[in-house]
Formats: structure tokens, sequence, C-alpha cells
């Protein structure tokens, strides 16, 4: 479907057209084609999105916009980008450094390895306006007050001095809006901008994106996987797949009425159905009592403690055989520390008890014999597998230390099996973790810890390194083991819509406390506090809450 | 059989559908754009060398530069260990009236052979001709040992190649000139002789047995005993860590060539001394990178996978962080090999090295300092030096591109 209307060149309404791009990226004799033949155009003021998974071409074709690709080792084969009748592809390295920057500036995906760590905020904004603009110092200053102002900076004088590690990430990321912003570009470039931040500040940003927008006039091109999103802010969609484009046309149009396959699966892609029905007679499988962990701040010369970071901060939990309980809260609210803490990774004080017999008590030494009754899933599947491992060490190494009679073909047996139950091809147990899929990765990660037959399942944002219609598939297979095995899950998450379709019960926790806790359906039916109710206007609706209820 | 096992294989019963499912799940995943492994080859059974030392010896071989400095050194490491049957001053086999004698490897009285020294001299023109009177021998190519005098030179110590000499020249020392028996091919000095009238080349092929021998030893066992200590503090860290550092601080500020000098004057110098000597401090040099590649990997996310399984602290350790931390430790290793190897050479080149008489490549460059009147010595010395440094550097770039995770992109 690459038959997308070919625009003329310099036609009025285009602001950027790109026509017929192929990127090509070569490596040791041999060619990749990341970009295949796409052509797309946007006009002043509107907001095209390019939607797709990951290695679908997306980035890297804004990315070559401004030819920020790794030349010479990428390539283009043919096509052209013409931004106001200027074909950027044809132009030398100096003419480029004239309109990035300047005309079309981008915002990256993560914000703090695209902040210079040693530059304090006033000289990276200050940067791009002495470079393009000529500013003198105070010239400069005065504008990036203006500018951090303008997007949402609160005490903008005070935050002039600090360095990138003194913002939280929604404030990073709204610093480099501000200097994508500084030279008042005609095009912005905004490559996943929201993906490594919490939800609710993710509807801040986008907020403050449409607004920036509308009040200036500018087009925007934004890149992501996230289908609410684009829902949300764009006027136009772009869908690729494979280095093509396979379907373009208004939001609302595509949305009611997709016509590619692949879009169609793209849209019935996002996590569904809902947990079995609670029992409440179902055995206990963890139980904790006040549970905190707080960590010493030391000070002065003597190292005397003299307060505490209250990460967890007196939590009760009860968590049923066969039953999810679901923690969620924004970016350091503690739910992962909690977790930790339960499953005896981190010490903590307070009662927490497995299979009716006290675990707290217990050295992290004597918690090895139970270790193969509770098991982590942890979020990053590239992180969580030691890349020297074949996927069958991997999954068999617990066996061996918790099942050491098992002989080396009863071992393999049970590595094929549990291959078998997640859905991954057995014969492929003696390849190595990265000649997998993320989606894959973490089916393996899960084939790791229900190989033990466990009892627990700690479930750290499992999902939220995948893409969306992984999510999907992954969320099924841990409803469907949980089905089969009778597991406990404590399943922790910032994505709501993904909590919704695991658990029983949620805890909504902030600053290390709980703030409210119910079963789902009531939870998400008629939430009480309004964190909660920022929670999910932000996650389902994509909307930020009124100043000063979630973090920034 | 426990509870939990009994519900799995019920539910594995119950689920006899499950077949198709599954592939009906992966091929959803094959067709929705998900990156994709398609197994090009069915691994049913796990092969004999795992494939991930498989992909490495592929890498291996895929430079070939490396590949091919592993043969040449390997034939010339594998010929200098057998350098007794190379280059010695004693026949590999001897019939000497119907009985046959092995002086490689026994130490004969001259008695045996109709004399009576308390050992046998076989380059002596006396017991020559006794034996090939009685019987025959078997000579080495070289019937120099590294310590062997040649009596009958051509020149002067040092004399010169034989190559670069007239056939007359040559037989100069010989009692009866190109007539005499002792005038073969195996007598002549291919390198020329240094200053003793020691034979260079059966000096450089032992010095070369000895360098390479005392450099993998001594690499090996301070990658050991380094690779050990760096896992330990970067591993488990705080106190540890800090005692550790400033030890190492304090050790490794003390002067080496000094402690040499002094415990040299103690102990009879020789090869395990100098080697352990060389040992107590050339380990240093493997900690720190090893400790940083410990500290970064022991937050991990699958070394706190492993420790959720279980998995004990030295397992993690050796299992899980150390392959991964290997990469920079060989990459150091043929820079630790060659310069222990260097390092040898260098206090030979002194004095301070092996006992004097040992064959070593320093002694040999020490003689081409004094004797600039005879290049050979210089040369052979330097020549031999370049090459087994140049092999092992190239070995080790080929060893580091092997275990490179990243190269199996290619």
């Amino acid at each position: 479907m690459t038959s997308t209307p070919i625009k003329k060149v310099g036609e009025a309404s285009a602001l950027l057209s790109v026509e017929n791009l192929s990127v090509a990226f070569s490596q040791s004799g041999k060619t990749v084609l990341a970009v295949d033949d796409v052509s797309f155009s946007i006009a002043k003021g509107e907001t095209l999105a390019l939607v797709g998974e990951s290695g679908s071409g997306k980035s890297v074709s804004a990315l070559s916009i401004l030819k920020l690709l790794p030349y010479p080792a990428a390539s283009h084969p043919g096509g052209a980008v013409y931004f106001e009748g200027e074909n950027l592809i044809d132009d030398d390295e100096r003419d480029l450094m004239k309109v990035r920057g300047n005309r079309i500036s981008m915002i990256f995906q993560e914000p703090m390895s695209s902040l210079n760590p040693l530059h304090t905020i006033e000289k990276q904004v200050g940067e791009v306006l002495k470079l393009h603009r000529g500013f003198s110092d105070k010239a400069a200053r005065e504008r990036t007050l203006e500018l951090l102002a303008k997007v949402g900076i609160r005490n903008a004088e005070e935050r002039l001095g600090a360095y990138p590690h003194q913002l939280s990430g929604g404030q990073r990321q709204r610093v480099m809006i501000a200097m994508a912003l500084a030279n008042d570009p005609d095009l912005l470039i905004a490559d996943e901008p929201t993906t490594a931040l919490d939800v609710t500040v993710q509807a801040q940003i986008l907020e403050l994106l449409k607004a920036l927008q509308a009040e200036r006039g500018m087009a925007m091109l934004f890149i992501t996987h996230d289908l609410g999103i684009v829902r949300r802010i764009a006027d136009r969609v772009c869908v690729m797949y494979r280095g093509k484009i396979v379907e373009e046309g208004p939001t609302r149009a595509l949305f009611d009425d997709p016509r590619h396959e692949y879009t169609r699966h793209l849209l019935a892609a996002e996590p569904k159905g809902r947990p079995p029905a609670a029992n409440v007679n179902s055995p206990v499988v963890m139980e904790a009592r006040d549970v905190k962990v707080w960590f010493p701040i030391k000070t002065g010369l003597l190292r005397r403690t003299t307060s505490h970071v209250k990460a967890v901060d007196g939590i009760d939990l009860t968590l049923r055989a066969g039953q999810t309980v679901g923690v969620v809260g924004e970016s350091g609210s503690g739910k992962t520390t909690l977790g930790l803490a339960l499953s005896r990774m981190i010490s903590s004080t307070g009662e927490i008890s497995f299979d009716g017999e006290r675990i707290d008590t217990r050295s992290f030494k004597a918690m090895k014999p139970l270790r193969r009754k509770m098991q982590i899933v942890f979020q990053d599947p590239y992180g969580s597998l030691s890349p020297r491992m074949s996927i069958a060490d991997i999954i068999a190494e617990g066996l061996s230390i918790h099942e050491r009679g098992l002989s080396a073909e009863a071992r393999d047996k049970r590595v094929v099996d549990v291959l078998a139950e997640v859905g991954l091809d057995p014969a492929a147990r003696f390849r190595f973790p990265h000649e997998f899929s993320g989606g894959q990765r973490q089916r393996i990660a899960i084939a790791r810890a229900m190989v033990l037959n466990p009892r627990f399942v700690m479930l750290d944002e499992p999902t939220s390194a995948l893409d969306m219609s992984v999510q999907a598939q992954v969320v099924d297979l841990l409803r469907d083991l949980q089905k089969r095995h009778d597991l406990a899950y404590l399943f922790i998450s910032h994505d709501l819509k993904v909590v919704r379709a695991l658990a029983n019960e949620v805890v909504v926790m902030r600053n290390g406390q709980v703030v409210e806790r119910a079963p789902a359906e009531e939870i998400f039916e008629r939430p009480r506090t309004d964190y909660t109710k920022a929670l999910m206007a932000a996650a389902f609706d994509i909307k930020a809450a009124p100043t000063g209820v979630v973090s920034e | 059989m426990d509870d939990a096992l009994k519900d799995r294989l019920d539910a594995e019963r119950r689920d006899g559908q499950q077949p198709e499912e599954r592939a009906a799940d992966i091929a959803r995943e094959q067709t929705s754009g998900i990156a994709q492994l398609a197994p090009d080859s069915a691994l049913t059974r796990r092969p004999r060398i795992s494939p991930i030392n498989q992909r490495r010896w592929r890498n291996f071989k895929a430079n070939r530069r490396g590949y091919w400095s592993l043969w040449i050194f390997g034939i010339l490491f594998f010929i200098a260990l057998f350098a007794e049957f190379i280059a010695n001053d004693r026949p590999i086999l001897v019939e000497y009236k119907g009985e046959f004698y092995y002086p490689v490897f026994v130490d004969y009285p001259e008695e045996v052979f109709g004399g009576f020294l308390p050992t046998t001299d076989y380059r002596d023109p006396v017991n020559l001709e006794e034996i090939n009177a009685n019987g025959w021998m078997i000579w080495p190519p070289i019937r120099y040992s590294y310590d062997t005098k040649n009596l009958e030179p051509p020149t002067p110590a040092p004399s010169p190649p034989f190559w670069t000499l007239s056939k007359e020249e040559r037989c100069a020392g010989y009692p009866q000139g190109v007539a005499d028996p002792g005038c073969v091919i195996g007598n002549m000095n291919w390198l020329g002789t240094d200053d003793q009238v020691r034979d260079v080349l059966a000096r450089v092929i032992y010095g070369f047995r000895i360098s390479v021998l005392f450099g993998l030893i001594l690499t090996a066992g301070s990658a050991v005993i380094g690779v050990t200590a760096g896992a330990v503090q970067g591993y488990f860290g705080g106190l540890v860590d800090l005692f550790f550092q400033r030890f190492i601080e304090i050790w490794s500020s003390i002067p080496v060539l000094y402690l040499l000098l002094i415990i040299a004057a103690i102990l009879p110098p020789g090869f395990w001394v100098l080697l352990g000597i060389m040992m107590l401090f050339s380990w240093v040099a493997f900690v720190g990178v090893v400790r940083a590649e410990f500290l970064r990997a022991r937050n991990f996310e699958y070394v706190n996978a492993a420790r959720a399984l279980g998995v004990g602290d030295w397992t993690i350790m050796f299992r899980h962080v150390l392959p991964n931390a290997m990469v920079a430790t060989l990459t150091f290793l043929p820079f630790i090999l060659s310069g222990s190897i260097t390092t040898l050479t260098a206090l030979d080149f002194l004095g301070l090295g092996l006992p004097p008489g040992s064959p070593s490549l320093g002694e040999l460059l020490a003689q081409g300092k004094n004797n600039l009147q005879a290049p050979w010595l210089g040369f052979s010395g330097f020549l031999v030096l370049a090459l087994m440094l140049s092999l092992l550097v190239f070995i080790g770039e080929a060893v580091r591109d092997a275990f490179d995770p990243r190269k199996s992109f290619n």
C-alpha cells in the first residue's frame, strides 16, 4: 500500500514531503534495507504520527530527514526529502546545520541521555540560541527563561543553574522541548518523547506539546508505538511495517476503519480480557504485615543516621493462590522495592509469611531452599538474561540448584516442556538470548521462573519494555499459566491497561504508602482518591491531572 | 510426587490440543512484524561443542591473521618443546656392539663405550670413532645443546654463521680441514656462535622455549590470582573493596627491581624463583579491569535474576559475571603475556634474570650489544623476539574477537 499520492515539489500545503525514501544499512558486505520506498508529507500546523513496532523503520525514517544517521554505514539508495522545496538529502553538512535545530528540531526518547550531564540547563538551552541566532549571553538568558516558563517549568529562574540529574524525567523532557522550540522551528520531530516517562507525566508532556503546537502553528512529526497517543494527538497517521508505510489516513478514519491487516492487528493488540474471578477461599500464599523498607541517610563525619528514605512505609498485603495483586504507582513510589522486600531480595522490617511460615526472620542464605517456590520476572528482557549462556542453560540453572538429583536428560525434558508451555520452539533452546526478539526473551524469562513450579511469582513490569502487540501476548500467556498452575502473582506496573487485564486486587502506591486499595473492578470503575483518578485518566484517556495531584 | 508437579502433569494431559494453539501463537508472532527467529537448523540434541564455543572458534578463524599466527606459533612451540631432539650434543639413538642406547634420556658413563669418565662426551672425536667403528648413531639435526662449546670454531669467538664462509674457512678449526669427519652440516653453526663459542641457533631454540613457558605460566598464574582478587573486590564491594584496594596500592608501589636484587642475593636465582617473584606483583595488573567489570555487572538484572533463583555468590561470580567480564580480561591477556616475556628478556639483558649459562634471549641481546662486530648475535635475538611477540599479539587479537558476542551479528 505504498500508493500514497506523491506531492509535487513545492506544493503549497506541504511543509515537508518525503518522497520514495529508502535507507539501507550495510555491515561487512551485507546490506539491509531498513526503510523501503517511503513517502509522506506534512502540511503546516499538522501533526503526522508515524506508528509501528520496534524495528519497523519509523525512527530511521525520521532521522534521515535531518540526515542524522551514521553515514556512511547508512545510505539512501533513493528518494528525496523536500523541505520547503529544498531537497535535504542532497544538501551537504553545512547547509543541513542551518536547518537542524533551527527550522526543524527534534526531541528524543531518553531525556537523561539526550541532555549533556555536565552542562547546566541555562547553557544547554542557550547554546541553541547562540548558535543559530547569535544571541548575546544576556539575551540568551532572557529567552531561555521565557522558554522554560512556556514549557511549564516552575521557578525557572532557580532552575537555570540546575544540572540534568537534579531534574525529574518529566522536567528533563520539558527542557528538551524548550531547546527544540528555542528557534521557533517550522517542524518538530518527536521521536517517542514520552516512552521513557510515567503515564501521568506522559499525559502532561503530550498536553504541553499540543498546546505549544496550536500556539505556534508548527508542524509535528510524532513517532510512537502507542496507538493511544496517536489517537489523542495526531491529525493523520502513517502505519509502518517492516520499512514500508502500509496504511495512511486521517486518524479517525484509520481507527474506525483500518484497511490493512497489520493495522487491524495493531489495533487489536491492546491487552484485553479480565482476570478470572477472585476466590476468597483459596489458600493464602503470602501475607505481609506492616512491611517497611527504610534506607538510612547518613550525614556528617561520623556517618550518623540522621533520617530515612521511606521507600516502603508500612504496607499490608495478602496474596492468595491463583490470584493477582496489582501494585501500581508512578516511578519512585516504592512498588518495585515492595516486591523485592516481599521476595526477600532486600532487607525489610515487618512480618512476611509464605505458605504459613515466617520468612522475614530467615537470613538470605536460609532463603535459598524457598527460592524455587518464589520467582521473579524482571522488567527488561534484554538485561535479565545472561548473554553468555544458552537458553537451555539459563532455564536449567534453577533446576540444577533446587533439583540436584535430576539427570541431564530429565532436566532437558523439563526445559523442553516449559519452553513449549510458554510458546517457544524448544528446538531453539541451544541459542543465545541475543538471537531472540524482546517478546521471545520475556517468554524465556517467564520459562525460567516457571520451570521450578513456583507458587508465587513477582512480575516487575514484565510488559513495559515490549511492543504493544507483544504485551498482549505476554499478558495472555501469564493469565494462562496462572490458571494452569494456580499461581499467586504480585504484578507491579505503572501501566494500568495491563494491570486491568490481570489483577484481581489493586494496590495504589505513592511515596511508599498505600493510597487506595480495592478489588480491581471497583477501583477501575469507581476510583476514590484524586491520585488514583489522575492515574486512570492518564492511562486510559491520556489526560493530564490538575497540577499538584501527581508528580511532574 | 509433590502437588505442584501433579497439577502440572494433569494440566498437560487436559490441554491435549495445546500444540496447535502454540503453533498458532508462534505463527501469529511470526507474521506480526516482531523481529524474528527462524531456526534454520533444528538443534534437537545438545551438540558436543556448545554452540557458543563453535561460534567462538568460527570467529577466531575469521581473523585470518590470528588463525595463521596460531598455527605458526603452535608449530614453533611444539618443535621447541622437543628441543632436545632438535639441538643436542648427544645422539638420539646409539647402536654400539649390538645394543641400543638412548643418550637423550639416560646419562651413560663413558666406560660403556670404552672410556673412563663418569659421563660420555659424544662430541669427543675418540668416542665418535669408537662408536662409529662398532655401530652407528642418529644425531639431532643440530649437534649442539644450548651450553655446548664448539671446540673447533672456524674463527675466534664469536664466529659468524657458516653460510657466510667458504668451505675451507668453515672447516678451518678441524685438524684435517675439509676432509675431517667432524666437518659435517650438523656441526655447522647456522647462526654463528656467541662469545663463548656456543651455538646461537641452539640457544635461540631453548631460549624461545623457556621464554614462552615462563610467559605462559606467569600469565596463567597471575590471571588466576588477579581475576579472583578483582572478582571478589568488585562483587562484594564495600569494605572488602576498600581495604583490598589500599592493600594493592601499597603492594604495587614496592619496587620490584630492588626486591629482585635483594632476593637474588639470598635465594639461588632460577626459573621458579624468578617466576615466583614476578608473580607476586604481576597479578595486580588484572585486578583493576576485572574489578571494574564486576562492579558494573553485579547490579545487572540477570545477576539479580540468578540471585532470585537462589544461585550462590561464587556461582554467580564465575558463571554469570565472569564470562561477561572476560572480554576485557582477554583484551589484556596477550599484552600481559608478551609483557612478561619482555620483562624476562629485560632482566636477562641486565644480568638479573635466569642464572648464567641458561639459554636466554635477553642474554643473547646483551652479547649482541657487547659484540657489535658480530651482528648475527643481535639480529638473531631481535628477530626471534619480534616474531614471538608479534605472533602472540595476533593470536590475542583473534581470541578477543572470538569472545566478542557482537561479532555474531555479522
